[in-house]
């Protein structure tokens, strides 16, 4: 098990973190607790901050202020560095030493980590690198390193992630295989932190979502949270017998917006808190309603959402 | 001790792959081969053997190519990491930045170990099978020996100390070659030139033995020609380093500065550094 900071129970805790390069604020005032088990999901535009927030937790760069502590300790101490062997660590546009064959540049790691041989080569068949592994990886496709990538963040059984846009360059079987892997190590209690732009990829799977913007955190919480913070409205679908759409929208009365109506079929939306009423209404129409579709905002309408409001909010 | 050990080999085997150490082993040993073959002809009337002769000449000629070889092999140790990004996922690893600049330091001086010695080793090791009388003279070829590798894990430590201060990969080779230039080459020439403009005599014998204590080529040349009476004679420069109150420990611990002090600065500077 990961171990926590004794005095939050976090795995990871960040108090009013901001960086900055030069003149440049590229995360601005940032408070996070992460809890052990939990999948996070970092959500942004390119720049937002993503990459340097997973830098300050993996204490590669310092906070210009605020504090960082990860695993119960400051990651920039060397004495952090202990700890890292329970930590995995796959980069946004992963590098390797081009001149090593796959096999040699995860053994290397492993030894590092203190794991052993036989467990590479299971990883390597893992990621399917099982027959490439004696290539040079300065000959490896994108895909290939992103394989490799992978293994060797996953080498050691890490309890605690950090995924930086894992699965691109991946293709749709091996992103699949991938989100397994890491479902895995989840039920062994693992936790992760992942920075994605594949928003439906990530949607089931994560318990937190973190929303940035230019270095500041816009939204923060589970899918519903999200969901009411934006208040985006819910789409209904109801489909009802051959020309009693006109009827069915008047008899649905204030409080809904009505859509596209053609002969059998309406669209309507409404606020969440008007989704229960709206629904009860519907069924009492009786027989005249064939079928309802409910369908709650997307993640990507979320986040759509919070990043049209800009930083303020 | 593991963790260094893992990251000297790496090093180690990059030097095997990439045929650093054959080229270094072909480059030191046709030197001295060639040097030792020459160095047994002129011994003349002198105290000296066919051995002392070819310690001038190599002490002479790794002054240029030690250092070259060293800057090589360490410019890039740093900067090409962080460029590459390869540092970055390196560090997120249980090991320390110490324990990554010291196991890249004996990977590279292992490099130059098997690469001085089994050059200039093979070279006298065959000399001594093709000409019997020519052992006379070991210790200060053995001297040599290990005097150079001091040299190049100098230059090493230099080496380092300007990856870890740039930027760009480009800049370290620049300010190696810079290195390299005023170490090896400009540094003399400007001490001879204060001397000769010196006319005043400002310019007294401590200072001047200060002043050639600053460059670690000198302090590699003095020890070289002056440790053993034999290569001194031969060299003309019988007594230099005493009358100039050079002590050969005093060198040695210059040359051993040499090494701790780029080393340990470029692990403060890699210490503060940020990827």
């Amino acid at each position: 098990m990961v171990e926590l900071d004794t005095v939050s129970g976090n795995v990871i805790s960040l108090q009013s973190v901001s960086k900055q390069y030069g003149k440049e604020t590229v995360v601005r005032n940032v408070d996070l607790n992460v809890q052990a088990g939990e999948c996070v999901v970092l959500v942004g535009h390119n720049g937002a901050g993503k990459t340097t927030l997973m830098k300050l937790m993996l204490g590669l760069t310092r906070p210009t202020s605020g504090l960082v502590e990860v695993l119960g300790g400051n990651p920039a101490f060397n004495a952090a560095v202990a700890k890292h062997k329970t930590l995995g660590y796959l980069p946004e546009s992963v590098a390797f030493y081009e001149a090593m064959t796959g096999r040699e540049v995860l053994r290397f790691y492993a030894r590092l980590k203190g794991v052993a041989n036989h467990d590479c080569e299971k990883l390597l068949a893992l990621v399917g690198l099982g027959d490439a592994s004696r290539r040079r990886v300065g000959t490896y496709s994108k895909g290939m390193r992103q394989r490799l990538g992978l293994a060797q963040a996953m080498l050691g059984d890490p309890q605690l992630l950090f995924l930086d846009e894992p699965t691109t360059g991946l293709d749709p079987l091996l992103r699949h295989h991938f989100y397994e892997l890491i479902d895995g190590l989840h039920k062994d209690g693992a936790t992760s932190i992942i920075s994605s732009h594949a928003l439906n990829e990530v949607e089931a799977r994560a318990d937190r979502f973190i929303i940035m913007k230019s270095g500041v955190v816009v939204a923060s919480g589970t899918l519903d949270d999200l969901y009411q913070q934006a208040a985006l409205p819910v789409r209904l679908k109801i489909s009802v017998m051959p020309g009693e759409a006109g009827s069915v929208a008047e008899r649905l009365g204030s409080g809904v917006s009505i859509g596209k109506v053609n002969n059998q079929s309406l669209n309507l939306s409404c606020i969440n808190e008007e989704k229960m009423p709206l629904i009860r209404r519907i069924t009492e129409l009786g027989d005249v309603v064939c079928d309802l579709q409910i369908s709650p905002p997307r993640l990507d309408e979320v986040y759509s959402h919070f990043m049209s409001q800009g930083a303020s909010s | 001790m593991n963790m260094l050990w893992n990251l000297a080999m790496k090093e180690l085997r990059d030097g095997l792959r990439n045929r650093w150490i054959a080229a270094a082993i072909i480059v030191l040993g046709t030197l001295a081969l060639v040097l030792s073959m020459l160095g047994s002809a002129p011994t003349g009337s002198i105290r000296a053997s066919a051995l002392d002769i070819t310690v001038i000449s190599l002490a002479s000629l790794s002054v240029y190519l030690i250092p070259l070889i060293a800057l090589m092999l360490s410019f890039d140790a740093l900067v090409g990491e962080f460029e590459r990004g390869t540092m970055m996922l390196l560090l997120t690893y249980p090991v320390t930045r110490w324990q990554v600049i010291m196991g890249k330091f004996l990977g590279h001086v292992s490099i130059l170990f098997i690469a001085i010695f089994a050059g200039y080793g093979g070279a006298i090791l065959i000399m001594i099978l093709l000409n019997e009388g020519i052992t006379e003279g070991w210790q200060a070829y053995g001297v040599m020996m290990a005097s150079s590798l001091v040299l190049g894990a100098i230059f090493i430590a230099l080496g380092y100390l300007v990856s870890v201060s740039v930027k760009e990969r480009a800049t370290a080779a620049g300010a190696a070659i810079g290195l390299w230039l005023v170490f090896v080459v400009l540094y003399d020439l400007m001490l001879f030139g204060a001397l000769l403009l010196d006319q005043s005599q400002v310019i007294g014998q401590e200072l001047f033995s200060a002043l050639m204590l600053a460059s670690p080529t000198d302090a590699y040349r003095i020890l070289n020609l002056s440790l053993f009476e034999g290569v001194s004679q031969a060299a003309g420069i019988a007594g230099v380093a005493s009358g100039a109150g050079l002590s050969n420990v005093l060198l040695v611990v210059v040359m051993l500065l040499w090494v701790i002090v780029p080393l340990a600065s470029t692990l403060l500077l890699f210490q503060r550094r940020e990827l």
